[in-house]
């Protein structure tokens, strides 16, 4: 029956048709409820099932465990700070009615300015803002205002992306550019000393306890790790960014290599911190703490942004790893080093990926030269 | 055969329908054959025959204008039944109506002492056989004015639904090392062999003299020649490279030894929607229509395809096989639209990564349609390309310097190592649903004319 509608209406669309300035949007919306009964005409007869619409989907099934524990997360903070013992359901609707505002707010507006944008320039709606548009609300502080939020988004969405040419050309990631915009534009509400741990009272994070040098401050190492505690709305639980990545490595569709490689250079960094001494946090500790987990299977993974040969995602993930930490122990303003890092590596990226790309093809020129002396002797 | 290459990335896309090991001649003569000038690229053609002449079996039926010397023959005796061209007037078919006494033109026999790169090439030339060498760089018909750096032959082929190339030699040993011993003279280095490390089993590839015998191991695209020059010898700027097809071999083999062109090739057909799969012995450019009659399932609309699934050309029902295929794939057409077709948790669709829970069944074979199942996006995933290209080539690179056109970039990330076929199976994964093996033909095509 909805496809009889979608057929009757199709043909407005189409060239020539009333509609037709709408057809991006049509595009969205009918590929959205079916797959398109395009068929090869060139090339391969046959396509792999796997599309975008698979792919970033994927990611967001990822990202659903964090997204869950965060709403709980809000609701079991609030209420144990108002000293309230509440059941499982009064903390997650509480944190349903602070966060699903901000991800109704990221939607409209990120995916809103992606469709005038695609309708504009004549292309097809792409997938990528639903992960983006997922991400923003899992980084940022529950209380940041919605208004913050919605200019954020526009930012990330426009400066970030779409002057680049749109999804696939940008040079950061759209998600963290938002949290960047935050982060400098109204640097009181994001993560200094004091964050919002609930309504009405902040405190200090555990982050800015260990860069403070309260290391008797921060949470224990198992509250750390299954996430209750302050912090931004997903990144607190690292046992479901732990199924995140599972899922992600798992499916192929994010890179274990980045991963593994940033956790390796954050390790290393934590480790040579304690060595000479300027941190007195364990390596689990800086491990745990914050967003960094959250940022290296998430955030830095992004296809787009990060180096894309694979010799260079490891040297991407490993620099971005100890980058991250590096900037947490030596850098006293920012407790949280991790969106840094990322964006300075997603900047590195194609120099990164240059670099690698230029050794095969000094191997390919060494090839002739070889090839030409052996003629000669 | 001391050292195996083996290689890891690629994928053995697990489609239902592999043509099983029987071989059937068909029951019935059959009446109709065509050639078709589009298969050999870098050929322009220019007819030499006209509807209603009288052919035999080595006829000329066109030449390639830019190189007269270069043409191409009937496979089978009888009349010239109809030229049918395409849009631009480019002709597309020479439809030959068969006279049922398959007479040959007589070339004269050819002892393999007298063998010289000389009177093999004269004769190659003169029964048309020499269009069936490709080159590389660019992916097109040999010149014979240029002798090749190494001329290579893949013996095994890796592709979906393949035909076993063992079954092409197998009582025609004598006449392939005939083809190969001629094949070493037209070049001053080596022939390659390439063979499987454990699916060849035939003497006439693993004992083969006057060939260097490599063996392979690894999932498709292991057995595409490319790949195989790539872990051999890689080309360089400057080099040329020929290589053969083992059943052509054959054929020329036939030529040296009984002095006629003999086209008969041993044809796979494959694909879901036969009740029937198997191999066949029939002529080069025959109609397809036999092998369908009876076997394709009724019902829903099929796709035949001339060649393999990622690399073929389709055709019609009443199509005609492609010169250089050796295999009739038939899938179902995918012209349907499913409702949230991306959201489901997919155990009955393949995928190489396990977006789909089909992973939880690595055995099972899967019918595959022509759905693109999705729609064109801009490249967002990274390190996927590289997954199922077993080359020392960065694959998502080379394809923006063709897509930009920067000759100096596809130069030096290796255009010239590379033909379309060999990124099938990339333009298979690409979950952005681009054109692939098109752009790369482009590129080709483009670097060719601008640097000659």
């Amino acid at each position: 029956m909805l496809r009889n509608f979608l057929d009757k209406i199709k043909p407005s669309f189409e060239k020539g048709g009333k509609l037709h300035f709408l057809h991006s949007t049509f595009e969205a919306f009918e590929s959205f409820l079916y797959v398109p009964d395009k068929v090869t005409s060139t090339g391969c007869h046959v396509r792999d099932a796997l599309d975008m619409k698979r792919t970033m989907i994927t990611v967001v099934l990822a990202l659903l465990p964090c997204f869950l524990f965060g709403i709980y997360n809000v609701g079991y903070m609030h209420y144990s700070t108002v000293g309230q013992d509440t059941g499982f359901w009064d903390c997650f609707w509480f944190g349903c009615s602070k966060v699903l505002p901000m991800l109704v707010v990221t939607y409209v507006v990120g995916l809103g300015i992606e469709f005038i944008f695609a309708q504009v320039k004549g292309h097809e709606v792409n997938e990528g803002f639903l992960v983006s548009g997922f991400l923003i609300p899992l980084i940022c502080p529950p209380d940041v205002p919605l208004w913050m939020l919605a200019v954020a988004t526009a930012f990330a969405v426009v400066i970030g992306k779409e002057v680049f040419g749109g999804t696939g050309m940008n040079v950061w990631n759209p998600a963290l550019l938002a949290r960047a915009f935050l982060f400098f534009a109204y640097p009181s509400q994001m993560s200094g000393d004091n964050v919002w741990v609930a309504d009405a009272v902040s405190g200090p994070t555990s982050l800015s306890n260990i860069a403070a040098g309260n290391v008797d401050a921060v949470p224990q190492l198992s509250d750390l790790f299954w996430g209750l505690i302050p912090g931004s709305v997903g990144e607190t639980s690292k046992f479901c960014i732990l199924i995140g990545a599972i899922i992600l490595v798992w499916s192929g569709i994010g890179s274990f290599r980045i991963m593994f490689s940033a956790l390796a250079g954050g390790v290393l960094m934590a480790w040579v911190g304690g060595l000479a001494g300027s941190t007195d946090a364990s390596i689990l500790q800086h491990v745990l703490s914050g967003g960094f987990l959250f940022g290296l299977v998430f955030m830095a993974t992004d296809p787009v942004t990060s180096a894309q040969t694979q010799a260079g995602k490891s040297i991407y993930g490993f620099l971005l790893g100890a980058m991250a930490i590096l900037i947490r122990i030596y850098n006293p303003a920012y407790p949280e080093g991790m969106m840094l890092a990322i964006l300075l590596m997603n900047t590195f990226a194609p120099l990164i990926d240059y670099l690698v790309v230029e050794r095969n093809k000094a191997r390919r020129r060494k090839r002739i030269v070889l090839a030409t002396q052996e003629q000669n002797a | 055969m001391e050292k195996v290459i083996r290689l890891r990335k690629g994928l053995d896309i697990r489609i239902e329908g592999c043509p099983d090991g029987s071989l059937d001649a068909p029951s019935a003569p059959q009446a109709r054959y065509a050639v078709k000038p589009v298969d050999f690229y870098g050929i322009h053609p220019k007819l030499s025959v006209q509807v209603q002449d009288r052919v035999l079996a080595g006829d000329p039926l066109f030449y390639d204008k830019n190189n007269p010397q270069i043409f191409l023959t009937s496979p089978v005796s009888g009349t010239v039944a109809e030229i049918v061209y395409g849009p631009r007037r480019v002709i597309e078919e020479i439809r030959i109506q068969a006279d049922g006494k398959n007479e040959h033109k007589d070339f004269g026999v050819l002892d393999p002492s007298s063998f010289t790169a000389e009177n093999v090439r004269e004769k190659l030339l003169q029964a048309g056989l020499w269009a069936f060498i490709r080159q590389r760089p660019y992916d097109l018909a040999a010149d014979p004015a240029r002798p090749p750096r190494d001329i290579f032959i893949s013996a095994f082929d890796t592709a979906p639904l393949a035909p076993d190339l063992d079954m092409v030699v197998r009582g025609e040993e004598d006449c392939f090392q005939m083809g190969v011993d001629a094949l070493a003279k037209l070049t001053k280095g080596k022939v390659y062999l390439g063979v499987h490390r454990r699916k060849t089993a035939s003497k006439a590839y693993l004992e083969c003299r006057n060939a260097e015998i490599r063996a392979f191991d690894g999932p498709h695209p292991c057995g595409n020649v490319g790949i195989q020059i790539h872990h051999i010898a890689p080309i360089s700027k400057g080099d040329v490279v020929w290589y053969v097809h083992p059943q052509d071999i054959v054929i020329m083999g036939r030529l040296f030894k009984k002095g006629i062109y003999d086209a008969t090739k041993i044809v796979a057909v494959g694909g879901s929607e036969l009740f029937k799969t198997g191999h066949h012995k029939v002529l080069a450019g025959f109609n397809v229509s036999c092998m369908l009659e009876g076997n394709a399932r009724p019902g829903s609309s099929h796709r035949v395809i001339s060649g393999n699934i990622l690399t073929g050309k389709r055709i019609s029902d009443d199509g005609y096989l492609g010169a250089f295929d050796h295999m009739i794939s038939v899938i179902p057409e995918g012209k349907r639209f499913r409702f949230m077709g991306w959201l489901g948790p997919g155990l009955d669709r393949f995928s190489y990564s396990r977006t789909f829970w089909s992973w939880l069944r690595p055995r099972r074979r899967y019918v595959m349609d022509t759905n693109m199942n999705g729609s064109e996006r801009a490249y967002v995933l990274t390190g996927q390309f590289e997954k199922v290209l077993p080359m020392d080539i960065y694959p998502l690179q080379l394809i923006k310097a063709c897509i930009a056109k920067d000759i100096e970039n596809m130069e030096a990330l290796g255009i010239y190592e590379v033909s379309p076929e060999d990124f099938a199976l990339c333009e298979y994964i690409d979950a952005s649903k681009t054109e692939i093996q098109e752009i790369i033909r482009e590129g080709l095509e483009y670097i060719r004319k601008e640097v000659q």
